[in-house]
């Protein structure tokens, strides 16, 4: 009797305890996609109204230039902003982690502060340095005779958003590879100093296998934030207008599809689209880690 | 002030009284010519005196949308008029951010304010999705000569609704260094002939100062130039017909002109309101500023280090014996046709910007430069003698100018996407120093597409 009720309470207590987060799922996340998914249905003119077109916009979409060549511009920040930016981040990890590091909790901090920094504040204050006449930059090539470096010109753009992007988050992935160091159990790092592994061979064998799952994580976490890239460009297009266009990312398109032409509808599948890409572009690279490791 | 406000409470009756009449029979012509227009219909129920009392006794909140600062000390002269009528001011964010909220709200179908502030050019952006309270029943069409006529034509319609009343405004003129054109022995332009020969003398005197910055990204200074050279680029006909020429004969002038300077690089190409822009301004490094009439008490703000080295003049004219101006920025109060409180909104639409109490604390609290007729001879406002410009009239310099402003220009009804094309299309070539005049052919071809795409029939 008693074992029963124990476990129809038990079957009434699981879902009890995820409804408050189902409940949230739903209302903000699957409702608004599904409105959105909606929305792209159809197709408003100023003049004419609202009508349903059925797939007519991600047809417009795929063949948009404009929307290929903001995603190409994302997967190339992707490409090399992502590499530069975990690898700082991990060493920064594995030299905290190594406590030859003087002063380790004043670097640590120091290291995650811009993240800390919200990204529009980070932005335009990049925005600042980078400027061509009284940036700090340019003033110090004035003073040295230098030519004046021009961060803000078409050539530098994307060099320059990787910039300001690593600079802040390499504290963030910093934060996370040090607490899976962390985690790893001691005995390991005895075991591995009686066989006569020295600091270099430890953290080869012992650190970096044990961080891929960490690694991992930071990778997808990437991959999502280059190809969703909107604040900083967003900010730097009053300084360089010329430069970042309404279509310089494939999520500033979507948002100048929206708010600058009204055309919410084209806006809704161009953003399904680029989920789509990224949905893709996470799912190959947890693929060929997954891969790698079950050789 | 003094002199204006006491005979205001008098002529506030007499005016509405007569508004009533003047607005009946001007709905009854525009009736005549197009009966299905929203404006033409609902104008021909000119509201009567009886109502606009009965209204304005009753207990009433209004909401406000508008971005100026301090509009308190204006709000509360109409609260004590009308103590009935509360008016509660929401700050939804200064131009484009207020746009976008005002289009979700009016999408979704709550939440819209009573009375919003917007912008002379984009108007038509509101008329075209139907979302403005044609004023003349409310006694708007007889104000038309307290304003100065090409503020009055911004806001009309072409069935003479009267979809705003305009609040303040932005004639363009120059401000120019005395000192520096002294120092270089230039003398004021006042031809664009002149202009570009000074710039090119100054700059060539010294490589570090530039006579004049263009913002190559800035639409709406091009807009002001375009209108003071007489271009007419967007004109429509109709409510789905429009005509689309930023490519004609005269745009293609300006294009190679300003094109010209900025390949020979005699002057500056830099985005405007930025730091390193305004850090120009004060070092020295542009000569001028071709600004708008609310430029002079800007400046005087954001370049402080050089009080009293500033003077004005009028724009450098393309024929100087007919003096031309354009204009760039000024708002205008406009009534959303979904208030539950049409009379009482279009009655504080109207009062907060004809008042003469009220309109000359916009000219001399918030330095708006002043869309009456009135404040634009008050001694009062034009009288004034800034330091900065070295005690020179400034005020009755621009006053002047408001009234060389072409009443004809008109503005698209997609103007944000306009405005956009422009940056990607003659804006980057300027600043990349690549042909302008090719340019406005790309920003042709692409506005046209999106209007076509828009359902409009493009001329």
């Amino acid at each position: 009797m008693s074992v029963i009720t124990a476990r129809s309470s038990r079957r009434t207590a699981g879902p009890l305890f995820v409804a408050p987060f189902l409940l949230l799922f739903v209302l903000l996340f699957l409702a608004p996609l599904g409105y959105a998914a909606y929305l792209s249905l159809f197709e408003h003119k100023l003049i004419g109204g609202t009508t349903f077109v059925g797939l007519d916009n991600y047809v417009t979409a795929v063949k948009d230039p404009q929307l290929i060549h903001g995603v190409l511009r994302v997967a190339t920040f992707f490409l090399i902003q992502v590499p530069v930016m975990l690898v700082l981040a991990l060493l920064f990890a594995l030299a905290l982690d190594s406590g030859l590091v003087r002063l380790a909790r004043v670097v640590r901090l120091g290291i995650f502060v811009p993240y800390a920094v919200p990204s529009v504040v980070a932005s335009l204050m990049w925005g600042y340095l980078y400027g061509p006449d009284y940036g700090p930059f340019a003033q110090l090539s004035k003073a040295l005779h230098v030519p004046v470096p021009h961060f803000l010109s078409s050539g530098w753009m994307l060099g320059s958003l990787a910039n300001i992007v690593t600079w802040e988050f390499v504290g963030y992935n910093m934060i996370i590879l040090y607490a899976a160091l962390r985690a790893i159990p001691h005995e390991l790092y005895e075991a591995a100093a009686v066989d006569g592994a020295g600091a270099w061979r430890t953290a080869w064998s012992i650190k970096l296998p044990a961080l891929r799952p960490a690694l991992m994580l930071t990778l997808v976490f990437s991959v999502i934030g280059s190809f969703q890239l909107f604040n900083e460009p967003n900010l730097l297009q009053r300084l360089a207008p010329a430069v970042i266009d309404s279509a310089y990312t494939a999520n500033l398109y979507a948002y100048s599809l929206a708010f600058i032409s009204q055309q919410i509808n084209y806006a809704a599948a161009v953003s399904f689209l680029l989920g789509l890409v990224i949905v893709i572009v996470s799912y190959a690279v947890l693929l060929t880690a997954n891969r790698r490791r079950t050789p | 002030m003094a002199t204006s406000s006491p005979q205001f409470p008098v002529s506030r009756r007499t005016l509405l009284a007569s508004a009533g009449a003047v607005s009946l029979s001007a709905a009854l012509a525009a009736c005549g010519g197009d009966g299905k227009g929203g404006g033409g219909t609902s104008a021909a129920a000119a509201v009567s005196q009886a109502d606009i009392d009965k209204a304005m006794s009753t207990a009433t909140e209004l909401t406000f949308w508008t971005w100026v600062p301090d509009i308190a000390q204006e709000v509360a002269l109409f609260e004590k008029k009308y103590p009935a009528v509360k008016v509660k001011v929401v700050n939804a964010g200064q131009g484009g951010p207020e746009y976008t909220k005002l289009r979700t709200v009016l999408q979704a179908g709550t939440g819209a304010p009573d009375v919003a502030q917007i912008e002379f050019q984009y108007i038509p952006t509101f008329t075209i999705t139907d979302s403005l309270l044609d004023l003349r029943p409310y006694g708007a069409a007889a104000l038309k000569d307290k304003f100065v006529d090409w503020t009055w034509a911004q806001v009309s319609g072409p069935n003479g609704e009267v979809w705003a009343i305009p609040q303040d405004t932005g004639p363009l003129g120059m401000l120019y260094r005395k000192d520096i054109f002294d120092q270089y022995g230039i003398q004021v332009p006042t031809t664009w002939d002149e202009f570009a020969a000074a710039a090119r003398k100054l700059h060539a005197a010294n490589p570090e100062v530039y006579l004049t910055n263009f913002a190559a990204s800035q639409p709406a200074a091009w807009h002001g130039l375009l209108w003071q050279a007489g271009g007419k680029p967007y004109v429509r006909s109709g409510k789905s017909t429009i005509a689309i020429h930023v490519n004609d004969a005269t745009s293609k002038k300006l294009a190679a002109y300003w094109g010209g300077l900025a390949k020979e690089g005699v002057v500056g190409i830099e985005p405007d309101f930025t730091d390193p822009w305004f850090a120009a301004l004060n070092s020295g490094k542009y000569a001028t500023w071709l600004t708008a009439a609310w430029g002079p008490v800007f400046l005087s703000g954001s370049a402080k280090s050089t009080s009293g080295k500033w003077r004005a003049a009028p724009l450098p004219q393309w024929d100087a014996s007919t003096p031309q101006s354009g204009n760039w920025g000024g708002s205008t109060s406009a009534v959303i046709k979904s208030t539950k409180n049409p009379i009482a909104a279009a009655v504080f639409a109207q009062f907060l910007n004809v008042d003469p109490a009220s309109a000359l604390l916009f000219a001399t609290k918030q330095f708006f430069f002043p869309a009456t007729k009135a404040v634009l001879a008050d001694p009062a406002y034009v009288g004034a003698t800034p330091a900065f410009y070295g005690g020179q009239k400034v005020n009755e310099l621009f006053a002047g100018i408001s009234s060389t402003v072409n009443t004809t220009f008109q503005w698209p009804p997609f103007l944000d996407r306009v405005e956009a094309d422009f940056k990607e299309t003659v804006g980057k070539s300027l600043t990349d120093k690549t042909d302008a005049v090719t340019a406005l052919d790309q920003w042709q071809t692409r506005i046209t597409t999106f209007a076509k795409g828009q359902g409009f029939t493009v001329q």
